[in-house]
């Protein structure tokens, strides 16, 4: 540790540090404008400008200490040469403080007025009136040149931190200003609206539009997607007014996506539900809590046993989704509970379970950073999992290997090193072609197979059928590609896998997960750090949903309801007996209800009428249905069909917990009261348990429903919500000084035999392949400013980011059909057709087309096959056979 | 016809791929189509690993630069204080209105191009305007309109916009 003496005085300073940093970290103050912590040093403002002995005036952002430098910060000939620096930014920024949105948070306003000015130079020179037109265009910020003074910092973040380079510098002299390609609007170049660079410019250049300071903070986790990014809710009034990212986690480091820093209006909107509504004559008439609970609990009453199921969250805490499958397992006696990780996840648990006996992914996000190779694979990750995404962005940028497999061209291509682009459908012929090239070149890890897997040999015969010629065909990748990307997975390690619904969403989603997990475990990528098969869970908690055990074949911690020693355990806990027939998944509840098997649903925030494949058959079994209870924030398209709609309380609005894509179990804390008569959901699934004459659903508060998880999941034991304060805790925890597990399989699988075991495969094809009559394979996904339906819908920005849905078509086939990019078109599969308009790109190959489901305008998963996979009952969502047509 | 065809592979293979071949690569687009297009930057870009923005940023520092294509003639319209004192800005409003560009741009038919300059070196005669090159000093609304109708003339069927336009 060097000490360096300023202004006299000793100061230990981090190796590496710089003056300015050193200077800070003590507590004195050197004025500075460019210098951001989270960013390389620029020296472009040279306000920090200090006096070293011996080596005269230096830039202290830019200079590293030294063991024995004696540094001044405050000599006649620094002030003098500050004050010149500082007049010169002054006078070309606007000068009405006042009307700043900025005004008294600005730093240029304290750099001001600790240097001070020389008014009367400063009066002749300073400018009175904008010069540059403002950039009104993003729905979120405001960039306004005339207040800005060039530090750079807003071009270091897009760079630096979120890996894109929207902006920069441009022109020369007194025209120089920050500037997108082409000097465009910035919502016509490729920033992502993340809001970075806003909230670290020091100026009012760069200002979240509407922006109302918040009187007070509360710490919280994003309800948006499974990464989990950690926040501050900035509260005023009732009102959630600002977001902002939580440095110290190690899940975001500070970071947020468009989403998560601006998409909190659904909160506070209009449109929340606010009373709980009964249907009477086809109306939705307003009730009081207990006319609609009383009426859910007598009518449930009727139909207990398998004739009732019940959906659950991925939105809702740990404690809620807890107890919605205890409601249905002990009240309602079936095991019918699921939610909608059937429609995503479902095979990475399957999968996953198999080869290495945990269904979660196997290392934590951080580790990213010191992956040697990344190989990404139907994962849009910067779009869906944006923050993820940056950091994959950044380790390329830093020299790490980036592979990324994915029919579309997607963003992140721009950053790979090799690009491959398969066919729907064929990543299994893909991948096993990938470990018979790492298989015959001897690149595989001969130890690790030997010392730790099983069933090796049955799966290397089961290479034999991948020649690479055959691979090629199936998947339409060459064959250098693929023996590049091979030998590059293979060789550069630590290797880590990155995936998500690409992999999953198919007919054959297990054996697509378990091609995977083969990968890994023959290069001896598993149980190692930045290294492993990291599944991006979509929900913010649909890991912690299926935790919790809403899943038809399993209690919490994924312990089977067949097993007898399992079952008893829960029945003296809740005291009655449990079924121990394994219930149905989601998509067979829907096509049991059309048969008349299942007559009463309780669905919790899931809008499944819009999202489940062949959403017609769905929209008629909850018209067949005899009793639909949703419990919802928003009237969304699945509440419609429902008979009572219990108002829930949104994220804001309650404590609990979430689990993100890392297994990290973390708090969320009520920052607002209910909106309008709202309650949470955990006290309105007590509430019809106890008006049904349960026992055991007596909670004050979630922590206590958190202790009886912990006391009945082994991989829960040492969880509390005391012990969660802070970053959170990874599962499995198994005692209250258990620290948590980043990284899973280190010394042994979790397989029966702790070995880890290997699945031979075989090719499949997708269970529907293009033919005359509808000749295009379409497959789907999400956009970055959308999450699902009814939640970034009400966010009026996200909307107008992206308005409304289009189909991608590339020019070849577009031409071929006489489209025209803008058209409006009609596409047809053989479940339904909607309309939409055409978007015409190379991003997409010829005889691929790609659509989003994030419009009630669009409802694309009308299309969509309910071709299920058999080991994890996931419907094919990214391929189905259409026909486009001009309309 | 405005030239946009270039050869990103040659042009590759003759400076590399290192950052400090930007310049150079730029240089050489723009001598051989007189300027560099979002085609060419785009390409530049991918080739070098770099951002969009960054040439850009390269492209707009430097005077030597030009972003839109060059006319067959090109009009540089003096606004340096001589000329500026002498009604350069009139001037170059003129033509400006006229041609319906602004400073750097092209007509649409590729006939002229309307550059701002700061003293070309002869204030004795200003107002100055040079086209191609070739100084014309003490220039007036008129005598302009007439410097316009004969280069426009001198490609036959392209300046109708000059004939109609002016007075
Ligand atoms: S916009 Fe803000 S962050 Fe960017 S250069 Fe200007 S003052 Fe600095
Ligand atoms: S909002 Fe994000 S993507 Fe856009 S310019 Fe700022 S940092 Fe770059
Ligand atoms: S990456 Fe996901 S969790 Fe993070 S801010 Fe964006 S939506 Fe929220
Ligand atoms: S902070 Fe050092 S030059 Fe700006
Ligand atoms: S100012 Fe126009 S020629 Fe000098």
């Amino acid at each position: 540790m060097p000490a360096v003496y300023i202004n006299g005085s000793k100061v230990e300073a981090k190796d590496g540090a710089t003056i300015l940093q050193a200077a800070l970290d003590a507590g004195i103050y050197i004025p500075h404008l460019c210098h951001h912590p989270d960013l390389e040093p620029a020296g472009i403002c040279r306000l920090c400008l200090v006096e070293v002995e011996g080596r005269g005036i230096v830039a202290s952002c830019q200079a590293q200490v030294e063991d024995g430098m004696a540094v001044w910060t405050e000599t006649p000939m620094v002030q003098k040469a500050r004050q010149i620096s500082l007049e010169l930014l002054l006078t070309n920024h606007l000068g009405d403080c006042l009307s700043c949105p900025k005004d008294n948070e600005c730093k240029l306003q304290e750099v001001a007025s600790y240097i001070g000015i020389n008014e009367e130079r400063f009066k002749q020179l300073r400018m009175l009136a904008p010069q540059f037109p403002l950039d009104e265009s993003n729905p979120f910020f405001l960039r306004d040149p005339n207040r800005c003074v060039l530090c750079g910092i807003c071009v270091r973040t897009c760079d630096e931190i979120q890996g894109i380079g929207a902006i920069n510098y441009a022109f020369r002299g007194f025209a120089t200003t920050i500037a997108t390609f082409g000097n465009k609007p910035i919502v016509e170049s490729n920033c992502e609206s993340c809001g970075e660079c806003v909230v670290r410019c020091p100026t009012g250049a760069l200002v979240p539009k509407n922006y109302r300071k918040p009187a007070k903070e509360v710490k919280s986790i994003c309800p948006y997607c499974g990464v989990g990014c950690s926040i501050y809710l900035g509260v005023r009034g009732n009102e959630v007014v600002f977001v902002r990212g939580d440095k110290d986690s190690p899940v975001n480091e500070g970071q947020l996506c468009v989403k998560g820093r601006f998409g909190f209006g659904f909160i506070n909107s209009p449109e929340r539900l606010r009373k709980p509504l009964v249907k009477r004559n086809g109306e939705f008439v307003e009730v009081t809590w207990d006319e609609a609970l009383d009426l859910v609990a007598s009518k449930f009453s009727q139909y207990k046993g398998d004739q009732f199921a019940a959906v659950a969250s991925a939105r809702c805490t740990n404690e809620e989704n807890y107890l919605v499958q205890k409601f249905a397992r002990a009240v309602m006696q079936t095991n019918n509970v699921d939610n909608c990780a059937r429609l995503c996840h479902a095979p990475t648990v399957a999968g996953l379970n198999i080869a290495y006996g945990t269904g979660g992914g196997t290392n934590p996000i951080s580790d990213i950073d010191g992956a040697s190779c990344i190989f990404v694979i139907g994962s849009n990750t910067t779009v869906a999992h944006p923050v993820v995404g940056t950091r994959i962005r950044r380790a390329a940028r830093r020299g790490a290997t980036l592979i990324v497999a994915d029919p579309r061209r997607i963003e992140l291509f721009n950053h790979a090193h090799v690009c491959l682009q398969q066919r729907p459908g064929s990543d299994v012929a893909l991948l096993m072609g990938m470990a018979r090239v790492i298989y015959e070149q001897g690149l595989h890890d001969e130890e690790f197979i030997r010392e730790r897997c099983e069933n090796f040999e049955a799966f290397v015969e089961s290479l034999e059928q991948f020649e690479l010629d055959f691979v090629e065909e199936v998947t339409n990748v060459p064959k250098e590609k693929i023996i590049q990307a091979a030998t590059l997975y293979a060789t550069r390690k630590p290797s880590l896998i990155i995936y998500s619904l690409g992999i999953t969403e198919h007919s054959h989603g297990a054996e697509n997960v378990l091609a995977l997990a083969n990968l890994a475990m023959l290069t001896g990528n598993v149980g190692k750090p930045s290294a492993g098969v990291m599944p991006l869970r979509g929900q913010n908690n649909v890991q912690g949903a299926c935790d919790m055990g809403c899943i038809p074949a399993s209690f919490p911690g994924y312990q089977p309801v067949k097993d007898g020693a399992v079952r008893r355990k829960f029945e003296k806990a809740w005291g009655c007996r449990l079924s121990e027939k394994p219930g149905l998944t989601l998509v067979e509840m829907f096509q049991e209800a059309l048969k008349g098997n299942v007559r009463a649903f309780y669905i919790v925030g899931m809008d499944l009428a819009y999202s489940m494949p062949n959403a017609r058959m769905v929209w008629e079994a909850l018209e067949r249905a005899e009793f639909v209870v949703v419990q919802e924030i928003l009237m969304t398209g699945t509440a419609k069909f429902a008979h009572v709609i219990l108002p829930g309380a949104s994220f804001a609005e309650k404590d609990g917990t979430f689990t993100n894509l890392e297994r990290r179990v973390q708090l969320i804390r009520k920052a607002i009261e209910p909106i309008g008569d709202a309650r949470p959901d955990w006290w309105i699934t007590c509430e019809i348990a106890k008006r049904m004459g349960a026992t055991g659903f007596d909670y004050s508060h979630p922590s206590e429903v958190m202790d009886e998880i912990a006391r009945l999941t082994p991989s829960f034991a040492g969880m509390s919500f005391a012990r969660l304060e802070g970053a959170g805790i990874q599962w499995p925890c198994t005692s209250p000084d258990h620290p948590g597990t980043p990284i899973l399989h280190i010394e042994a699988f979790n397989t029966p035999t702790g070995k880890g075991h290997f699945s031979p495969l075989q090719y499949k094809p997708p269970a529907e392949m293009p033919d005359d009559e509808y000749p295009l394979i379409l497959t789907t996904g999400r956009s970055l400013y959308h999450f699902h339906l009814s939640m970034t819908r009400r966010v009026e920005g996200l909307l107008a980011l992206h308005p409304e849905e289009r189909i991608w078509l590339n020019p070849k086939d577009a031409s071929k059909l006489g489209i025209a990019d803008g058209d409006k078109v009609k596409v047809i599969s053989r479940r339904g057709e909607v309309f939409t308009r055409a978007k015409v790109t190379e991003d997409v190959a010829p005889g691929t087309a790609f659509m989003t489901f994030h419009f009630y305008e669009t409802p694309t998963n009308i299309l969509v096959n309910e071709a299920l996979c058999p080991i994890a009952k996931t419907p094919e969502f990214k391929v189905t056979a259409i026909r486009v047509e001009r309309a | 016809m405005v030239k946009e065809a270039f050869d990103i592979d040659a042009l590759i293979e003759r400076h590399g791929r290192e950052r400090s071949s930007l310049i150079p690569l730029l240089q050489e687009i723009q001598s051989e189509l007189g300027y560099v297009p979002k085609e060419a930057i785009k390409a530049v870009a991918r080739e070098l690993d770099i951002f969009e923005v960054e040439v850009y940023e390269v492209l707009t520092f430097y005077a030597q630069f030009r972003l839109t294509p060059r006319g067959k003639h090109v009009i540089k319209v003096c606004l340096g204080t001589a000329c500026h004192v002498m009604g350069g800005q009139d001037i170059f409003n003129y033509v400006s209105q006229v041609l319906g560009v602004s400073a750097g741009e092209t007509t649409k038919d590729g006939t002229f191009t309307l550059e701002r300059v700061a003293c070309l070196g002869c204030c004795g005669m200003a107002p100055v305007v040079a086209i191609d090159d070739q100084v014309h000093g003490r220039q007036t609304i008129s005598k302009v309109e007439k410097l316009l109708r004969e280069h426009a003339a001198n490609d036959v069927g392209k300046g109708e916009h000059v004939t109609k336009d002016a007075k």
